[in-house]
């Protein structure tokens, strides 16, 4: 009897131990990349304007991606200005590693109020919650006035970003997430070399091929094409789809319309990307891994590939890379399928969102519609993250101006993500069935035939488990 | 009799934060696990649909599954060959040969086993590198031309993580053997030589038979860790995708919302390295030799 009477209070013992390490962790997360022992007192900036009695407390979970590395503490300073602004208190989570912070508290039950993470991320957090129908709608938002402004976040949002996939995924008119930093990928390249050897920079595949093959005669060291990882070819594809099909054969390519890629333009696209897997520098699926895709990059700094597919946040990724004499960074759109057809750039968008089991839902709406604040919009152009609000891009410089206004030098844009569907076991995500085996193509374990066969068969397995 | 009841109770209340917490934390979960993998649902939802052994019917059709396995199972068998022979060879010379700067080797060869598997991807990624890595470099200077081998292709990947998981064990194992080999009395070899017996001879006659209790230990540790450490060093070194073994099989699962399915491989994977660890131990077993 007395065994396990001790038994129990040695357990009892070990528990409350546990429960202070479990409370001990929560909160050094919590303080992980702020000034310490600032969230449950009144920041700094915002102490006279905070009215007493607000006790609400939201908590914010950002990913810490180049943007806060090229302005460290833009989120604090978002956060701390919504608080000046509304007296909620936030609490920020800002990582880079953000799926593997919050991910174990939410698979426990516990939600952040509003989360900042994009889809396309390899770990797939936020298509996770899509799929499982797990984020709050918030189509109401776009009509709530901005705190501390008079216009609705509706009117300041830019036409046409709240109507795609990659805030509406249900296909049912209604927002889920909403749209926050965007920036155009394209194809990356050394003007400077193409400067110095006369070169213009493709403007249809035809013209590509061509190149392709002038300079593999010139140099063999220099190949036309390479990519980081398998994983860039997400934004690739989207952009390629709408050059060759435009915009009636990409939307049904997003939703994986039956056949549709038994049609000229759907094999067009095969063609296409097989036909660069030829033209890629061999060394690029070796590389093409998280640890080695810099080295990727580098081919195009070291002038041994000509073109990668890429986002703006290159530049500084690359920043203190090595480089060829005259190296100056250039950026195009994709080439038009025919001559005289458009080029393509996929416009990236991150998401904002609300997890549906967020705790202070109207709290975080509020702070949803202060992210498009000029105050907000401000803070983050500064780390320049550039929101889909007018009047932001005029503030660019250097290479972010460049590469901001490819759609002003006639590229179309695309914007919107492959359709969410169920998962199923053995189907994997649309990186795994599309974009993987394209490893394959260039190395040559994967023939074309092999690689448009799964691709197809995969689309229709997704089209048959389609979210609707 | 009293004496020995308090003093059952003593040890009882020892033991008992061990066993919670290994209740807690080991046993409490790997049940859940068993129970999840009846269940489809994903990581972070709310709600889970039960489908009894759907999941595990739908896993063992799944080609990618299966490659997985197969890429496991390779490299626990040649992983585990390959630093056994080279552990006990190293550590049969460090302690029976007398050699310049034992402690020295002893501490090189271990070093690899404290590094992180992100360092020891980092090393290797230097290594592998394929314009002027150092593996490619020193194969040119052998053969005098320019050798360019992709390590971490497709065509090489296997043999590649396989050389990274050899040179990240062996100093585990070696310092092992050597901890045993060490306890093996002096004397047996001195009547051995007199004997007539060569340093072979005293190797396969006496040091062999002599720690295989150790050898049948670190046999189990080859099949654990081989699983664990493999899922780490084709996350860290290769491209997603390319190299999949067991337990990046189950993380890929994950990450596409099925969880219940990867709880599923999780099981399988499991029961697996369960078996194999007692079928291992079941054809070892020999009588223990007393020194």
């Amino acid at each position: 009897m007395k065994k396990i009477l001790s038994m129990i209070l040695a357990s009892v013992l070990v528990l409350s131990l546990l429960a202070a390490c479990g409370g001990g962790n929560n909160q050094s997360s919590q303080n992980n990349q702020q000034p310490p022992a600032d969230s449950s007192q009144t920041p700094d900036s915002g102490g006279d304007a905070e009215p007493a009695g607000s006790d609400t407390t939201i908590q914010v979970a950002a990913l810490a991606s180049g943007y806060e590395e090229a302005y460290p503490g833009m989120w604090q300073e978002v956060c701390d200005a919504f608080t000046a602004e509304t007296g909620i208190n936030v609490e920020l989570i800002c990582d880079k590693n953000l799926e593997d912070v919050i991910g174990p508290a939410m698979q426990g039950g516990e939600f952040p109020d509003v989360i900042h993470l994009a889809t396309g991320r390899e770990k797939g957090l936020t298509e996770q919650f899509i799929k499982d129908r797990n984020i709050a709608e918030i189509t109401d938002v776009l009509s709530m006035t901005i705190p501390g402004e008079s216009n609705t976040v509706g009117d300041k949002i830019i036409g046409g970003f709240t109507d795609t996939s990659v805030t509406n995924p249900y296909n049912d008119g209604k927002t889920y997430l909403a749209p926050m930093f965007y920036s155009p990928c394209g194809l990356f390249y050394n003007a400077g070399l193409f400067e110095e050897k006369g070169w213009t920079v493709p403007a249809t595949w035809d013209e590509m091929w061509e190149l392709g093959d002038k300079v593999q005669a010139e140099n063999p060291d220099m190949y036309l094409f390479t990519y980081p990882t398998t994983g860039y070819f997400d934004a690739f594809f989207y952009a390629l789809m709408y050059s060759v099909g435009g915009p009636d054969f990409y939307n049904k390519a997003l939703r994986y319309e039956e056949g549709i890629w038994d049609t000229a333009e759907g094999q067009a696209c095969f063609d296409i990307v097989s036909k660069l897997a030829s033209y890629t520098n061999p060394v690029t699926p070796a590389q093409a891994n998280d640890q080695d895709f810099t080295q990727n990059q580098q081919l195009v700094l070291d002038n041994k590939a000509l073109f990668m597919p890429n986002g703006t946040w290159i530049v500084g990724e690359m920043a203190e890379a090595p480089r060829a004499d005259g190296f100056k960074w250039g950026m195009t759109a994709l080439p038009a399928a025919k001559s005289g057809g458009n080029g393509a750039s996929y416009c990236w968008l991150e998401q904002a969102w609300i997890p549906a089991g967020a705790p202070n839902m109207d709290a975080a709406k509020q702070f949803v519609a202060f992210l498009y604040s000029d105050a907000a919009c401000g803070i983050f152009a500064k780390g320049g993250a550039i929101q889909p609000v007018p009047g932001l891009t005029g503030s660019l410089e250097g290479d972010n101006k460049m590469f901001y206004s490819i759609y002003d030098n006639g590229a179309d844009a695309a914007m919107g993500n492959f359709a969410a569907y169920n998962a199923v076991a053995g189907l994997g995500t649309n990186r795994e069935a599309f974009f993987d085996p394209v490893n394959g193509l260039v190395n040559g374990s994967v023939t074309a035939e092999q690689w448009s066969g799964d691709f197809k068969a995969a689309s229709d397995q997704m089209r048959a488990n389609i979210m609707e | 009799m009293r004496r020995s009841k308090e003093r059952s109770r003593f040890i009882a209340l020892c033991v008992a934060p061990a066993v919670i917490l290994f209740f807690i934390f080991m046993v409490l979960p790997t049940l859940n696990v068993f129970r999840m993998s009846l269940f489809e649902r994903g990581a972070y939802s709310p709600t889970e649909t039960f489908v009894g052994l759907n999941n595990f019917k739908v896993l063992f059709q799944d080609a990618k599954f299966i490659a997985s396995m197969q890429n496991t199972i390779l490299l626990i068998v040649v992983v585990t060959a390959v630093t056994f022979f080279f552990a006990l060879v190293f550590a049969g010379i460090l302690t029976r040969e007398k050699i310049k700067g034992q402690s020295f080797f002893r501490v090189i060869f271990y070093i690899p086993n404290i590094l992180s598997v992100v360092v020891i991807a980092g090393i290797f990624s230097a290594i592998y590198k394929p314009e002027n890595g150092m593996l490619n470099s020193v194969l040119s200077a052998i053969a005098g031309r320019d050798v360019m081998i992709l390590w971490k292709d497709q065509q090489m990947v296997m043999i590649s993580i396989i050389i990274a998981m050899v040179w990240q064990a062996i100093g585990y194992y070696m310092v092992m053997y050597m901890a045993s080999m060490s306890a093996v009395p002096v004397d047996l070899y001195e009547s051995a030589s007199l004997d007539g017996a060569g340093r072979l001879a005293q190797f396969f006659q006496i040091t062999l038979p002599l720690i295989w209790t150790n050898i049948r230990t670190t046999l189990t540790f080859f099949i654990i860790s081989t699983i664990n450490m493999a899922f780490l060093f084709v996350k860290a070194m290769v491209a997603k995708g390319m190299a999949d073994v067991g337990l990046s099989f189950m993380y890929n699962q994950k990450d596409a919302g099925l969880y219940g399915y990867s709880m599923a491989a999780g099981v399988v994977i499991f029961l697996f390295s369960f078996l194999l660890s007692a079928l291992v131990n079941q054809v070892t077993r020999r009588d223990v030799l007393e020194m």
